[in-house]
């Protein structure tokens, strides 16, 4: 079992014209064959995309054609940042239950506007600014890279994306593997937060256990903390390990992430720690530290 | 992007909110013209820089018990005298650091008669999603203390972007800050203007501390601090002019020219990593071993080798660091591409400090490689725990 995606997942590119997002098509097919069924381009439709190995998908003008004629339920956005917003309202439109939107640099107000749209649908939205999502020899969407994933039982949930890879590499050194692994992203308006992802690695039976990675900035973690809390007084609980980057950050200052800042005294990683120490998760101090650690949450 | 006060209120007031006149100087002898334009007989002359709490600031140069950088002033002669009092001093505010920062421009501005001080911002709230206004009546002072100590007299109210502000929205802000009457209706005007403003300039925040109800029962402008969302520059040329370089820190404006994520801080490790998370993370370890990072640097997912020499070559032209950790995991990224510029960079430039280097991920193999086989005198590292020992190890060594 898994979350959101598996071996049957399949999958349209918004943007697979482009360097990037050509490049890691290429990797997603040839991870485990994951099922990317075309890409979408307003002026290419009918045209058919080529990768370097040969590999060729066909090009749809929209998103709604594309879903039409292949059955993709799920879009990745690689659109560049002045018209990935729109490329997202477009898969909402065409009703994609999920859209994964990679691109990094979309201005707050638009993504102020695309949230106020997913509201009202049925969509999910993961990102933007984030790496993707994998379930491990099945599915990949995004940018990570396949070769440190091993199918196995921890969730891995994370606001950043090398630190994801950080995550799944050492959970798959300890032998644990992983269930899936999802990015929700760095920026502050996002479509998916800690607390959706963790109620469903909660419901996965397969996920037995769960590593939540947070940064400084906004208050997720604590709200995430609050959920589990909540949850265990219902009987639900999994062993979770974690970690909070930015504990050495200075306050008001934006850590690359744009949601990465501590601003008015709120934000910061020794709150998120505390909440997330009283929730039950074990907080590694050393992002080199997070297979271990998990592994002792396990053992208890 | 930060932006002074009084381009802040040039901003607002070509939205037609009501702010005060006033005249910027950038030189003591301009400050006579520059008060014979305004109406008087009170002005106050205020310190540019982007940095709060000016007023309880001091000027470093000035004796103790000298006024702060934003002082009243009942006569013109008192606006020159001060003018020259404050120009080219340091100022150092409690948000300045104690380094301070030189104050290089007045804004020359009529005064007003204060009869109650409130506090209005606006920002994106993150746990909604939306716009929101958060005020208060306690204007005119510190609003994270009064968070702290009566949380109750913070009112936030969130904006539908699909409705903009409505009637209901004006009457909750108007009830929240207690304006009655002309106040009331000048609110009525004033919140769906900073709103439009806020929206149509893309800022990340448009904080108003304090405004004031005057005497005459009117609203005003009296402070205004504006910073826009980087992310949104590329469409504001008009923003993109108001930059004010000195303000920033010279190594972060050669790194904002490649695009880099980056911030100077004061350790001697210096690092370069890809991913914010990660680049933090790698700052918080590094305190872990004991020291000390000297900057936050991401050099981001699409960098080619160009970027990747640039970020290295900036790092490496800090006088402060003693060692470097080049901590990569590869996702867009491909080590390979981190591995030619750092060999480009260190061939250009040279390397005076230990350099240790931990690759993962895509195209690893090949960075690695690339590294191996350059002669460069390089400390490879297996992961983050052992990078982070060995630079450490490195640096206290020297």
């Amino acid at each position: 079992m898994s979350i959101l995606i598996n071996k049957d997942t399949k999958v349209l590119v918004q943007g697979l014209t482009g360097k990037t997002g050509t490049f890691h098509t290429e990797q997603a097919l040839a991870y485990f064959g994951t099922k990317m069924v075309g890409g979408i381009h307003p002026k290419k439709g009918g045209e058919n995309w080529a990768g370097s190995k040969g590999e060729t998908l066909p090009i749809f003008a929209t998103v709604a054609e594309g879903r039409e004629r292949t059955g993709a339920t799920a879009s990745v956005v690689y659109v560049p940042p002045a018209g990935a917003a729109d490329a997202i309202i477009e898969a909402i439109e065409a009703e994609m239950e999920l859209i994964v939107c990679i691109t990094e640099g979309i201005p707050v107000s638009d993504m102020v506007k695309v949230k106020a749209r997913l509201e009202k649908s049925k969509s999910r939205l993961i990102g933007p600014n984030c790496p993707g999502i994998v379930t491990p020899e099945e599915c990949k969407i995004g940018i990570m890279p396949g070769n440190i994933f091993r199918k196995g039982s921890v969730g891995v949930v994370s606001r950043s994306g090398t630190l994801t890879y950080e995550a799944v590499f050492q959970t798959s050194n300890e032998g644990l593997g992983q269930t899936t692994a999802v990015g929700i992203g760095g920026d502050p308006v996002k479509g998916t937060e800690f607390i959706d992802v963790l109620e469903m690695f909660l419901a996965d039976p397969a996920t037995e256990s769960i590593i939540m990675i947070g940064e400084i900035g906004g208050s997720a973690e604590e709200e995430a903390a609050q959920f589990l809390i909540d949850e265990a007084k219902r009987g639900r609980k999994k062993p979770m390990a974690g970690f909070i980057a930015g504990r050495t950050a200075p306050a008001g200052r934006t850590m690359g992430h744009a949601g990465a800042v501590i601003s008015g005294g709120k934000g910061g990683a020794e709150d998120k720690i505390a909440a997330m120490e009283a929730a039950g998760i074990r907080v590694s101090p050393s992002p080199a530290r997070l297979g271990t650690t998990l592994v002792e949450a396990i053992k208890g | 992007m930060n932006i002074h006060e009084y381009q802040a209120k040039q901003l607002l007031k070509g939205y037609g909110a009501p702010v005060a006149d006033g005249v910027v100087i950038f030189n003591a002898d301009e400050a006579e013209a520059a008060a014979k334009q305004l109406p008087g007989p009170l002005y106050v002359v205020k310190s540019q820089i982007h940095a709060g709490g000016r007023g309880k600031g001091k000027f470093k140069e000035l004796s103790a018990d000298a006024k702060g950088g934003v002082r009243l002033a009942k006569s013109i002669e008192d606006v020159v005298a001060n003018a020259k009092d404050m120009l080219g001093n340091t100022l150092v505010t409690k948000q300045t650091g104690e380094a301070g920062k030189q104050v290089n421009r007045l804004y020359i501005e009529d005064g007003a008669d204060i009869s109650r001080e409130l506090y209005l911002s606006l920002l994106v709230d993150r746990t909604v999603g939306r716009v929101a206004f958060v005020v208060s009546t306690e204007g005119g002072m510190d609003i994270e203390a009064v968070a702290e100590e009566t949380p109750e007299k913070i009112i936030t109210v969130a904006i539908d972007p699909e409705t903009g502000v409505t009637d209901a929205d004006i009457a909750k802000l108007n009830e929240a800050l207690a304006l009655t009457g002309e106040a009331a209706e000048d609110g009525k005007k004033l919140f769906p203007i900073l709103y439009k403003a806020f929206v149509e300039k893309d800022m990340s925040l448009l904080e108003v501390n304090p405004l004031i109800v005057m005497e005459n029962g009117r609203l005003r402008v009296l402070d205004a601090k504006v910073s826009f969302d980087g992310n949104a520059l590329f469409r504001h040329e008009d923003v993109r002019e108001l930059r004010d370089e000195s303000e920033e820190d010279s190594k972060e404006i050669e790194a904002s020219k490649w695009d880099l994520a980056y911030v100077a801080l004061d350790g001697n490790i210096g690092c370069m990593v890809n991913g914010a998370g990660l680049a933090m993370a790698t700052m918080d370890i590094i305190k872990l071993y004991g020291a000390e990072p000297a900057n936050f640097c991401d050099v981001g997912g699409g960098a080619g080798k160009e970027k990747v020499a640039a970020a290295f070559k900036i790092i490496t032209a800090d006088p402060r660091v003693e060692g470097i950790l080049v901590n990569i995991f590869g996702g867009i990224m491909k080590c390979d591409v981190i591995a030619e510029g750092v060999v480009a960079a260190v061939k250009e430039v040279g390397l005076k400090v230990p350099l240790v280097v931990r690759l993962e991920g895509t195209n690893v193999e090949l960075g690695k490689k690339i590294i191996d086989e350059s002669g460069l005198n390089v400390i490879s590292a297996d992961d983050l725990d052992d990078a982070a020992q060995k630079i450490v190890k490195a640096v206290k060594g020297n």
